[in-house]
């Protein structure tokens, strides 16, 4: 098999699309990626799909053999990567061939990265998604991490590789990633069970993100929360960015890797327009949280998808 | 308490709508959660894409690149009204073949020390009710199971296994269930099933659905080995009965 063959694993490389979505009712977690920002902008620049799937890292970098004419795109939070040895930009189509070196070697901002490549990472789907699910053992490579000299096998180009060389994406759409976000929360479904200093608190003091963050959540570490009615609940649904609550008043951010349900009281859910900048804050990183309503957050998330649907003219 | 009169409705984000039916654990309250869930199935509500039902609460996702957060409250409470007539689909009953106590249930004999019975007592008990499964979740195909006797309920453990096996079939307080996949916890164990309630290999990885209902069947060591090689092998189907029936 042919594609890109794993040198180094990293610490937490997944194979990722969009999500697996329909299943959540059984107890499977939709997984997909962390950043849909970032990766449907990739699946842009080399043309593909947006459902196309990547390779995605988390905060410790992979190397990569080329085994396969193709081109690639790195996008997400900022890093320094090569390619046999030369340092290789972001945001654009870079044509690689049999035996070069993909090396990721320093994670400057942000949470994850990506690598995404013409014609996605051709994992057989599971269910409809290629998304990793680690919990569920299911998707991307035999439901796990990627590991040393696994193979990921790479789909056919949407765009010939003749014409990959200089797709950039416009200056105006790459993210910066460093240092602190604000971002807009819908308060609920349990913000009643907070008093109104413990939502004050939520909405204007200062979180940073703690080591103990994964796919599944960010920590958050700051003021302590006030629960008026309690932490617990009847365990129910959660959903990507909500913000849930325990005993101890410390915000957890669910991301794309959540389990499906879960007991603590959850104050408010990130809108759906800025969880990739909630998920791009790493740990040491300061998050902030602004009150927003769902008409609005709606607004926002079409506006944005009329931005990914220009797909070739957002291209430099 | 109980039942609410009206549902009530609530944002959870700007991708789903809560819509919350009561504020107890009971069977009428999971019932209109299940009707609503239903409903929706099965009339294809604009927009929404999967529905996620639990003890009082249905979360229903939706697309806000297609419908509105008002457009999909309308169509919920288009449906509220006629959940009384709902009739759901009628539960199927998974038989759960289990080995109780010895190495696969190694806190059995704490749970009949604990409820003053003996052994034998508490595997009688706790595989002569047909249990409702109120919903699936927290880890792939966990059940969230109703209706144990509180003569045999048993607090957690103190000190929580890091390693709990697959199929291993516990109590926690007045809560039984089985962990579908091998994770830490601190239920206690009285047994284990060969039977995989998840499997991500399957075309449905899970079976067993909220509104089912579930019964353990004791069986004997050599049984269980039988039924373990016939897992393994793939030719072991569940076997299950349709309520107040025969095994079939």
């Amino acid at each position: 098999m042919t594609g890109l063959r794993v040198v180094h694993p990293g610490a937490l490389t997944t194979v990722q699309d969009l999500g697996r979505y329909g299943y959540q009712g059984m107890g499977l977690s939709p997984s997909g990626v962390l950043d849909d920002y970032s990766f449907r902008m990739g699946n842009i620049v080399l043309g593909n799909d947006p459902r196309s799937a990547a390779v995605e890292m988390v905060l410790w970098a992979p190397t990569l053999e080329v085994t396969v004419k193709t081109a690639v795109a790195l996008v997400g939070g900022e890093v320094r990567a090569f390619i046999n040895g030369e340092e290789a930009p972001m945001w654009e189509a870079l044509v690689v061939e049999p035996g070069d070196l993909i090396e990721v070697k320093e994670f400057k901002t942000g949470f994850a990265s990506y690598i995404c490549v013409a014609g996605g990472v051709a994992v057989p789907p599971v269910l409809g998604s290629r998304s990793t699910d680690i919990l569920g053992m299911m998707g991307g490579l035999e439901g796990g991490l990627v590991k040393k000299d696994s193979v990921l096998p790479v789909g056919t180009p949407l765009v010939p590789l003749r014409e990959m060389a200089g797709r950039r994406l416009g200056p105006a759409y790459i993210p910066d990633f460093s240092g602190e976000a604000t971002v807009r929360v819908i308060m609920g479904p349990q913000d009643d069970y907070f008093t109104d200093n413990g939502i004050q608190t939520l909405l204007t003091t200062p979180y940073t993100v703690s080591m103990k963050s994964d796919r599944m959540g960010l920590r958050l570490e700051g003021e302590v929360i006030e629960h008026g009615k309690g932490a617990d609940i009847f365990s129910e649904g959660i959903t990507v960015g909500a913000i849930q609550v325990p005993k101890n008043g410390l915000p957890i951010v669910l991301l794309a890797g959540r389990q499906t349900v879960g007991g603590y009281t959850k104050i408010a859910v990130v809108a759906s327009v800025d969880i990739h900048r909630a998920a791009q804050r790493r740990p040491g990183d300061t998050l902030r949280f602004s009150a927003t309503g769902v008409d609005e957050a709606r607004g926002l998330l079409l506006e944005r998808e009329a931005l990914f649907q220009k797909g070739s003219a957002l291209l430099e | 308490m109980g039942l609410y009169r009206e549902a009530r409705y609530r944002t959870a984000g700007d991708r789903a709508v809560v819509a919350q039916f009561g504020d107890e654990i009971g069977l009428e309250v999971n019932h209109r959660v299940r009707a609503m869930a239903q409903e929706i199935e099965s009339g294809r509500l604009e927009g929404v894409t999967e529905t996620l039902p639990s003890y009082s609460v249905l979360y229903v996702f939706y697309d806000p690149l297609k419908v509105s957060y008002g457009q999909v409250l309308e169509g919920l409470r288009g449906i509220e009204g006629r959940l009384e007539q709902v009739v759901l689909s009628p539960p199927r009953v998974f038989i759960i073949p289990t080995l109780y106590g010895g190495e696969m249930g190694p806190d059995l004999e704490d749970v009949a020390s604990h409820a003053g019975l003996g052994v034998e007592e508490v595997v009688s008990i706790h595989s002569s009710v047909d249990y409702h499964v109120y919903f699936t979740g927290f880890t792939p195909g966990f059940l969230f199971l109703g209706g144990m006797s509180s003569r045999i309920a048993t607090p957690r453990l103190e000190n929580p296994r890091t390693r709990v096996p697959a199929g291993s079939v516990g109590i926690a307080g007045n809560q039984t269930g089985v962990y579908p996949i091998q994770s830490p916890g601190g239920w206690r164990l009285i047994g284990r099933t060969p039977v995989r309630l998840y499997d991500p290999a399957r075309p449905e990885p899970v079976l067993i659905r909220a509104g089912d209902k579930v019964r353990f069947r004791p069986m004997s060591d050599q049984e269980y080995q039988e039924i373990s090689r016939r897992v393994k092998s793939g030719e072991y189907i569940m076997e299950t009965l349709t309520e107040g029936g025969e095994v079939s």
